[in-house]
């Protein structure tokens, strides 16, 4: 079939391409380059064996426990909430109440936590009303997987509230009248048809995950090693960019495990 | 149809609670005369009075505002052409090759990108500051204008292509009066959601920003790294009414032309 503007020029694609090889390809062939450097610029295999060893791989493995604990909790406030969302009234004016927290600058967010969470921070206070002791859950597990799932919740409930308000309810009604309860109408005819929006919001909350530092820095006061803080600790802090980039490398990896794991979602344009 | 259960309610209720407090936690402590966010002691506008004072964070605004302007009105032409490039392109491969390219941005993560475009600006030795920035803002920004566009440009009819071009448009005609207003919402949409990636940017900026040159939340992480500064507070209060300005202001012109949309339909 034609598309729109088979017949026109290629004269717009020109820049396009162009930015895409600046600065999607050179980049990513930069940083496979630089993971074979020592610090010297001598070709080694070094960083890779490095990254293999015992205490990468143990970061590795607690980043990515991390990361599954965010996305899973994430997903458990996100999912329910897009479903409320889709029944309320002016379904977008609500969500679009969700979203705006999103747009408030994401380091303000984090920073409000420092003081929320801090000894004499308000939940302390409340908790002291109760008769607790007051304790300091900044720097802990806790504080940080509750930080990191504030912040992706809104990014999670855009994908799902989308794919749940495109649902025809038609099938939800046919399966209700063939008997089904709420539950097996859930299980079998609501989430299957809802799995591309679940599958993007994972994407866009494991990844992120894996290499947030900005928040691991700010609440998790350095206990906790992710990925990413791994990194920005060996460009900025050890200047040791090759060994950097093969962790970067690692990364780039798993985002194109990701990308096939969710192809389905975005199948170049038309799928036909 | 639309409707409810009062669990269910309380649930949003509550999440809405916890989505707000913070923002409204530092807006309050924002006017504590303390130095703390613990313990109000008396209303003042002195945290403001600080902003004010300080040339440097009015700068530090300033670059911001004016990266997320830059960057989103570049990238959004870059992004509309190359999105209209694709959609052109006759090979299916060629075009699924082009998109997932684009992703790869998109999904990225933030530290990824930085990492990498510290060593791509260092090896054309550009140095490091407002431009370095700016484009790395573009970089991250274009993918997504084009997935923003593309929905658009997909759902239009080629006949009306065809259309215009039996009834003696030239190639430019068609551009500017039938796809250019046809996919309009899809470039604005593309223009705001680069403007918010922008002003939301912590981590790429962070690597790309050398010294001297520093955006707001590279600069608010500076400042938290070393304590709690009601500053920040006062910071985030002004960044807070700008930002429910911009929404207001979105919805108000998405919804006008949604109402034109309807009116023409019918």
């Amino acid at each position: 079939m034609k598309t729109a503007m088979e017949t026109k020029s290629r004269a717009p694609l020109i820049p396009y391409l162009l930015w895409m090889a600046l600065f999607v390809i050179a980049p990513i062939a930069l940083v496979v380059y630089y993971s074979f450097l020592d610090l010297n610029g001598n070709f080694t295999f070094a960083n890779y064996k490095n990254f293999f060893s015992a205490a990468y791989l143990r970061m590795t493995l607690t980043s990515f426990w991390y990361a599954f604990l965010i996305t899973f909790f994430t997903f458990v406030f996100a999912y329910p909430a897009a479903y409320l969302l889709t029944r309320t009234k002016h379904k977008h004016l609500w969500l679009m109440l969700i979203i705006v927290p999103s747009w408030i600058n994401l380091l303000l967010k984090t920073y409000a936590f420092i003081g929320i969470l801090g000894l004499y921070g308000p939940i302390n206070a409340v908790l002291e009303v109760f008769g607790f002791e007051p304790t300091q859950m900044l720097f802990t597990d806790f504080s940080y997987i509750f930080v990191a799932v504030y912040i992706f919740i809104p990014f999670m409930i855009l994908p799902i509230f989308n794919s749940l308000d495109k649902l025809d309810k038609s099938l939800v009604y046919a399966a209700r009248d063939l008997g089904a309860s709420g539950w097996t109408t859930f299980r079998r005819v609501v989430f299957p048809l809802t799995i591309d929006g679940v599958k993007a919001g994972i994407q866009v909350t494991f990844i992120p995950a894996l290499s947030l530092f900005m928040i691991t820095r700010l609440i998790a006061g350095n206990k906790v090693i992710t990925l990413g803080t791994a990194i920005e600790q060996q460009f900025l802090v050890a200047h040791n960019w090759g060994m950097g980039s093969t962790i970067a490398v690692f990364l780039i990896v798993i985002m194109a495990a990701s990308m096939i794991f969710t192809g389905t979602m975005m199948r170049g344009g038309r799928a036909g | 149809m639309s409707r409810i259960s009062a669990s269910g309610k309380i649930c949003l209720a509550v999440m809405f609670v916890i989505l707000y407090a913070p923002i409204f936690y530092l807006i309050f402590y924002s006017f504590n005369s303390g130095g703390t966010m613990s313990g109000f002691e008396s209303f003042s506008l002195e945290h403001y009075a600080a902003v004010i004072e300080d040339p440097r964070l009015i700068v530090i605004l300033i670059h911001t505002v004016l990266i997320a302007l830059l960057s989103g009105l570049i990238a959004t032409v870059i992004g509309t052409l190359g999105a209209i490039g694709i959609v052109s392109l006759k090979d299916k491969r060629m075009r699924h090759a082009l998109l997932s390219l684009n992703n790869v941005l998109i999904v990225s993560p933030d530290v990824v990108i930085g990492a990498s475009f510290l060593v791509l600006f260092t090896m054309i030795g550009a140095q490091l500051g407002f431009g370095s920035v700016l484009i790395s803002h573009v970089a991250f920004s274009v993918p997504i204008v084009v997935l923003m566009v593309l929905p658009k440009l997909l759902e239009m009819n080629p006949l009306l292509i065809d259309a215009a071009q039996d009834l003696g448009a030239t190639k430019r005609d068609v551009f500017t009066r039938v796809i250019v207003p046809y996919i309009k919402p899809g470039i604005f949409a593309g223009f705001f959601m680069a403007l918010t990636y922008s002003l939301d940017d912590f981590a790429v900026t962070f690597f790309v920003t050398g010294n001297g040159f520093s955006t707001l939340s590279v600069e608010i992480y500076s400042m938290a790294r070393t304590g709690i500064t009601l500053t920040i507070n006062a910071v985030s209060t002004i960044v807070f009414l700008i930002t429910m300005l911009v929404v207001v202001g979105y919805h108000l012109v998405t919804s006008r032309a949604r109402a034109a949309e309807t009116e023409v339909q019918r």
